[in-house]
């Protein structure tokens, strides 16, 4: 085997190899449409995350625009604080509504961000005001049970 | 130093592996210009000999000098500065069993100096030529038969012009005509470089022939040693068996065993 | 009776003992070949000779199986996901076991036997045919020559092997799903985009399988250098570099998990 031949070959493994782990991070992965750019931090307290995770997706109308970046607990307001890492493309209004949602019925948590009508955008830093918690199914249904027994009391 | 001095001097020499000894106070010198064999059985301590003298194993008390540094103190920088200068053939050519013959004779040149592959090309034809191989540069060790192999290992370790050549059993397993061939490349080559030869082997007559000095070994030990008329004419027992080639003799024939009557109606008696 | 106890004691005693001599002495040498690695490196034609034996000659048995185990990924999964309606997550369930788990750890175990092996037995056989001594007594150091090139080609090639390993399931995975099945071809790339993670899933993917590349040509070159220089010695010890690597990356697999994806 001489040394060209060598060479070639051995340079067009490394590039079909290259050429996969490109595929994985742009076809397979979400390199693409991750923004490498700034992200400037906002957080955001609630009552119950439910089941929330750091790195979960930050979205508005459903488009990604930000990852989870921290989750801490304050204890001295016994809530928790959400550090949301947003693209710095996007700015949102200071008085945007920050709600965890989930994907379909079982799906993963998400946090969703309703905009709001305010001029002044949210900074780095800044502590979200209006948030709206996890909805954790007991209570859901705790609650149905209680007014549907209200309702019942009602008719006597 | 003086020139007249020894080139490889061996002094007081012990070499124990695993708590078993296998050379208890050896005592040799090399002088310069000479071939030497070492002689003995299999298993007396002739290959270790060797190893200690490139410096692949360790004494346990003793020292080889090899031109006048003491091997086994050595670094390993100076050590390997040493190995530059001694060519080492193996028992069965120990070539690179995945390049040409032509590479083979070049690879120390290419790892150790910064010759332009040009003359590098003259230099290893030129070697394999003093072998008489030089037709067979661009064949593969295992197209070769165990003389050439042997032959082609030879010019390998000559590549460097070596100070000390090391021959580990180069007559095991050859034809007549290779062995004399061999024999004679042993010494021609001996004679042209300048330095000096060691040969271990058990071949006593293709030796006798070239070497100018001979150390008989058994059980780690030196036994006997002279020119080859000397051993010729020795009349100690083990020189002359093996000398002989007598089957019965200081090293008995048989396996050390219970005594024949004794094993074969012993047997008898139990039962 | 105490005797017989006692010595069985001992024997169990010696043979943790020479367990432990033995991983000691295989660590001095793995750090002996990163002492020895600069010539790999200057010369680097040496370790891109020992990359065309172990990366290149592993394609093949690569590619094939990548594809087959994607395929069966796909069918597999499928069956599974359409009980609960959700057929469409069949691109995330290839993409994520590919990325994940079977790519670095198969594509592992097939470079062990494949490229792990050869590598023993051809330096294995370099000793028992006294190469390696030959080698030495020419004043070349054989850990640097012989060795860390081996070494370096295993690590470089592996990562690239395990990835080509995965892209090719996540085509056999596509192939059997969308083309055979019919699952909706838009939703099984975005499905797979929208929750495979670049750095969660792909790049711990791609130090997975680096960790197993050293480990499987850490253990294959020293098996092959510590191996009896006899015919026995080196078949026992190509053996071994397979039982040993392939239990060393399963084990390995589990700790790398445990602290990649523990979130």
């Amino acid at each position: 085997m001489n040394r060209m031949t060598l060479d070639l070959w051995v340079g067009f493994f490394v590039a079909i190899g290259l050429g996969a782990l490109l595929f994985l991070a742009l076809k397979v992965g979400n390199l693409a449409s991750a923004s490498t750019g700034e992200t400037y931090v906002v957080k955001a307290k609630f009552d119950n995350i439910g089941g929330l995770k750091v790195r979960a997706p930050v979205k508005s109308a459903g488009v990604v625009v930000g990852r989870v970046a921290d989750i801490q607990f304050d204890s001295n307001t016994y809530e928790a604080v959400v550090a949301m890492a947003i693209d710095g493309r996007f700015k949102f209004p200071r008085d945007t509504f920050a709600k965890i949602r989930t994907s379909g019925l079982l799906g993963e948590q998400y946090v969703g961000l309703a905009v709001g009508g305010d001029t002044e955008m949210f900074k780095a830093g800044d502590v979200v005001k209006k948030t709206e918690s996890a909805m954790v199914l007991e209570d859901l249904i705790g609650q149905f049970l209680f007014s549907k027994a209200a309702e019942g009391n009602d008719k006597k | 130093m003086s020139p007249s001095d020894p080139l490889v001097k061996i002094s007081n020499l012990n070499f124990t592996y695993d708590k078993r000894p296998i050379l208890t106070g050896i005592n040799m010198e090399i002088p310069r210009g000479k071939v030497v064999a070492i002689m003995g059985q299999s298993g007396c301590g002739k290959t270790t000999t060797l190893r200690l003298i490139g410096g692949q194993l360790k004494p346990t008390s003793g020292e080889v000098r090899v031109t006048g540094q003491a091997v086994h103190e050595l670094d390993a920088d100076r050590l390997y500065a040493l190995r530059r200068r001694m060519g080492m053939l193996f028992q069965f050519g120990a070539l690179f069993t995945d390049i040409s013959v032509f590479d083979n004779v070049a690879f120390q040149m290419r790892e150790h100096t910064d010759l332009s592959e040009e003359m590098i090309r003259d230099l290893v034809l030129l070697k394999l030529n003093a072998v008489g191989l030089r037709g067979a540069q661009n064949l593969m060790p295992s197209e070769l038969s165990g003389g050439m192999a042997r032959r082609v290992a030879l010019a390998r370790a000559i590549a460097l012009d070596p100070l000390l050549m090391m021959y580990d059993e180069p007559f095991t397993g050859l034809d007549p005509i290779s062995m004399g061939v061999i024999g004679q490349l042993i010494r021609k080559l001996n004679d042209a470089l300048g330095g000096s030869s060691i040969i271990v082997t058990h071949d006593v007559q293709e030796s006798l022939q070239i070497v100018d000095y001979i150390y008989f070994m058994s059980d780690g030990k030196v036994v006997a040693e002279g020119t080859p008329e000397q051993i010729r004419a020795s009349d100690k027992a083990y020189v002359h068996q093996f000398v002989w080639g007598e089957i019965d003799g200081p090293v008995p024939f048989q396996y050390p065993a219970a005594p024949y009557r004794e094993q074969i109606y012993g047997g008898a008696a139990n039962a | 009776m105490l005797d017989s106890a006692l010595s069985a004691v001992r024997g169990l005693g010696r043979r943790v003992t020479d367990r432990i001599w033995r991983l000691g002495f295989a660590s001095r040498f793995f750090l002996m070949t990163l002492v020895y690695s600069g010539t790999s490196f200057r010369r680097f034609f040496l370790t891109i000779r020992e990359i065309y034996f172990t990366g290149v000659l592993s394609l093949i048995i690569i590619l094939v199986s990548g594809l087959f185990v994607g395929m069966v990924l796909g069918l597999q999964g499928y069956d599974t996901l359409q009980r609960y309606g959700s057929s469409e997550a069949l691109g995330i369930l290839v993409a994520l076991s590919l990325v994940r788990e079977l790519g670095p750890v198969v594509a592992a175990l097939l470079f062990a036997s494949r490229a792990g092996s050869a590598i023993t037995a051809e330096i294995g056989l370099m000793k028992a045919t006294e190469q390696l001594s030959a080698m030495e007594m020419m004043a070349i150091n054989p850990i640097a020559r012989v060795v860390a090139p081996r070494f370096w080609a295993g690590v470089i090639s592996m990562p690239l092997l395990a990835a080509l390993f995965s892209a090719m399931g996540i085509f056999g995975g596509y192939l059997v799903g969308v083309q055979l099945i019919g699952v909706d071809e838009g939703s099984f790339w975005s499905q797979m985009q929208a929750s495979v993670d670049f750095r969660e899933d792909i790049v711990n993917g791609v130090i997975k399988s680096a960790v197993f590349g050293v480990i499987v040509s850490w253990i294959a070159v020293f098996e092959g250098y510590d191996s009896e220089p006899t015919a026995e010695g080196v078949s026992s010890a190509t053996t071994r570099t397979v039982v040993t690597s392939s239990l060393a990356i399963l084990a390995a697999d589990f700790i790398l998990t445990a602290f990649m994806f523990r979130g």
